[in-house]
């Protein structure tokens, strides 16, 4: 079953990929969500490069791992991971949002293969999880499934009706990831409707609570480890994080939840990460046909 | 010897339409679940907080380990057997219909309709028969709420036996249900071996003058009409219209040819409910006169099951009210 494992490094530079994938895909969208996919990125990519068994050749592989991004706005992240892992060629990320693309502004199951269950309305995303980690559990599948939630997501009330039910149910094969960015769309999570403390309501819904700083590759390694040791309880972990990480203009700024970067600012924001528009355009452009990343993983 | 001849044995009385067997549409729901646990291993139930009054507990007790219990959370319970069914489940769920059509509608159009997850969704305590709860557990919404979701279909048995066959009907479908059905007994109208595929209309009485297109409870009381309306002369063909959504647009055009005149009869809202579908087939294929017995843009309140449908304008006095009123509609074209 394909579970690449890269080291630190390695992930790091795919991040790195992904982080580019997303602005130019967005610049040439000129339509979507910047802040939370780049605020995702880096936990995202070790999950889809390090912690999941994923099978992009065999989509209904029994073996695989299940995930599902309850914050479906996150396309961006989602479909660079996806095209980075060899679920579709590169190229696709500029039809994103684009009426002939695959790619819709909400993960859609029947347009994308590859994605589990259809979100974009948020707070169900979880419940879905727990269907998933319950289903692989009555059929004796080892697998484990992985849920992403945003910070703001947590004022919706099924979020806490699916964390009582995970706990209830002792779902030790779920995992819970929070991009903690402390940004929704209308500003500060704490100003719009505080949920602090949130470690502290996890923990009282008897959830294994882990904390880590959400760029930290090496930490978030050490925390989807832990949480795979744990028994009886599920677990989540508060990725704590900077929307719009990356890219110095839109970093720690809510005004950039929904928004795409205009091409200039684009470009600029590329400069930022080594590369340019046209440079890394051309790069996606250039890739046709899906391939794993070569020579950086090895099958485990 | 007393000389007094001693009484024979009185053999139970045959069912007739207007002493008919009572059953719950609700026991076929969960007798049908029962059907299912034998033969579809992948079938899982859940439930919340209702296992009782929607009948699910017959399948908790012959079959535990693929019962789950979700207590009071109805979006949770809609989103969990969506994930349920993207593991090769085949989830029923059971609630009431108030709840399952509108608490957590956004659930069911986004997460496992827009999914296209073959998720079953069971509706208890539909429509003003369910008495005394009153108006908030009276479902009046739900035809118009499931038929306007793509992926969606809509079903409402008449009896027990069409529930207990739609049921099991529901788990040979990769897409996802609703089926509606009711908490008091009501007439049992069809039998074991009376056919029924989804989105195939049946025909309970033939005639020409007019047609009763029904659903539910309804199909019985349209049935009595019709016995009613024989006595005047006035022949009219009753087809029970279990399947909303894909609807049988091909039995509604050919009524519509053949009679002339259409009442719908349902124990929903007059808006977006069975005579809204009809009137739409209609429109498009062979317009004539329809009229529609359904509840009038009000809520439900408490009372007997009766006495509701009465007072509400439901039960078969006035589906002939209505045929009188199409059919001189009819004579006037």
């Amino acid at each position: 079953m394909p579970r690449l494992t890269m080291n630190v490094p390695e992930l790091q530079e795919r991040a790195l990929f992904v982080r580019r994938d997303i602005v130019a895909l967005l610049a040439r969208s000129q339509s979507g969500h910047s802040g939370g996919p780049l605020s995702s990125t880096d936990f995202g990519t070790v999950l889809f490069f390090h912690e999941m068994s994923v099978n992009p050749r065999k989509l209904d592989d029994p073996a695989r791992d299940m995930w599902h991004f309850s914050i479906g706005h996150v396309t961006p992240v989602i479909y660079a991971l996806m095209a980075e892992r060899g679920y579709f060629p590169l190229v696709d990320l500029l039809g994103f949002r684009q009426f002939k693309g695959h790619l819709q502004g909400h993960p859609s199951k029947h347009d994308t293969p590859g994605i589990e269950v259809s979100s974009g309305s948020l707070g169900q995303g979880l419940s879905v999880a727990c269907g998933m980690a319950l289903g692989s559990r009555m059929d004796g599948n080892k697998r484990r499934v992985y849920c992403v939630m945003g910070d703001g997501e947590q004022q919706e009330g099924q979020i806490w009706e699916a964390a009582m039910f995970a706990a209830h149910y002792k779902l030790e094969n779920l995992c819970a990831v929070i991009d903690y960015n402390r940004k929704q769309i209308d500003g500060d999570v704490q100003d719009i409707m505080g949920i602090a403390p949130l470690q502290d309501k996890w923990k009282s819904f008897n959830w294994n609570v882990l904390e880590v700083d959400g760029h930290d590759v090496a930490a978030i390694l050490r925390a989807f480890e832990e949480a795979r040791a744990t028994r009886g309880k599920p677990s989540v972990v508060l990725a704590h994080t900077v929307m719009g990480k990356g890219v110095s203009f839109m970093e720690d700024d809510y005004k950039w939840h929904g928004i795409p970067p205009t091409r200039e600012q684009a470009d600029q924001a590329l400069r930022e990460m080594g590369t340019t528009l046209e440079e890394w355009t051309a790069r996606l452009e250039c890739h046709t046909a899906p391939e794993v990343a070569p020579g950086t993983g090895r099958s485990a | 010897m007393s000389g007094a001849t001693p009484a024979a044995p009185q053999a139970p009385a045959m069912p007739t339409l207007l002493k008919p067997e009572m059953k719950r549409t609700r026991e076929g729901f969960g007798h049908g679940l029962l059907d299912l646990g034998q033969k579809r291993p992948e079938v899982v139930v859940l439930v919340g907080d209702l296992s009782g009054s929607t009948n699910v507990s017959f399948f908790a007790e012959k079959f535990p380990d693929r019962f789950i219990q979700v207590g009071v959370a109805e979006q949770n319970m809609m989103c969990v057997a969506a994930g349920l069914a993207a593991t090769g489940k085949i989830p029923f769920l059971a609630t009431y219909g108030a709840f399952a059509s509108c608490r957590s509608a956004d659930q069911m159009r986004v997460t496992v309709a827009y999914t296209d997850l073959p998720v079953k969704i069971g509706g208890a305590h539909g429509g003003i028969s369910v008495g005394p709860d009153g108006a908030t557990h009276q479902a009046m919404e739900e035809i118009a709420i499931v038929r306007s979701i793509p992926n969606m279909k809509m079903i409402v048995p008449c009896d027990y036996w069409e529930t207990r066959k739609a049921t099991v009907a529901a788990a040979d479908d990769p897409h996802p249900n609703y089926i509606r059905f009711g908490r008091e007994p009501v007439p049992v109208v069809t039998g074991p071996d009376t056919p029924f595929t989804i989105g195939k209309a049946n025909t309970m009485r033939e005639g020409s003058d007019l047609a009763l297109i029904a659903c539910g409870v309804m199909v019985y009381e349209a049935l009595v009409a019709a016995k009613e309306l024989e006595t005047r002369g006035i022949h009219a063909r009753v087809i029970n219209m279990h399947t909303l959504k894909p609807l049988d647009e091909e039995a509604i055009a050919r009524a519509a040819r053949e009679c002339g005149a259409i009442v719908t009869a349902e124990e929903h809202q007059v808006h977006g409910g069975l005579g809204s579908a009809v009137a739409e087939a209609v429109v498009q294929s062979h317009p004539v006169p329809v009229e529609l017995v359904a509840v009038h843009d009000r809520f439900g309140r408490s009372g007997k099951q009766d006495e509701l449908m009465t007072a509400f304008g439901i039960k078969s006095p006035d589906v002939v009210r209505a045929a009188e009123r199409v059919l001189a509609r009819k004579r006037a074209r």
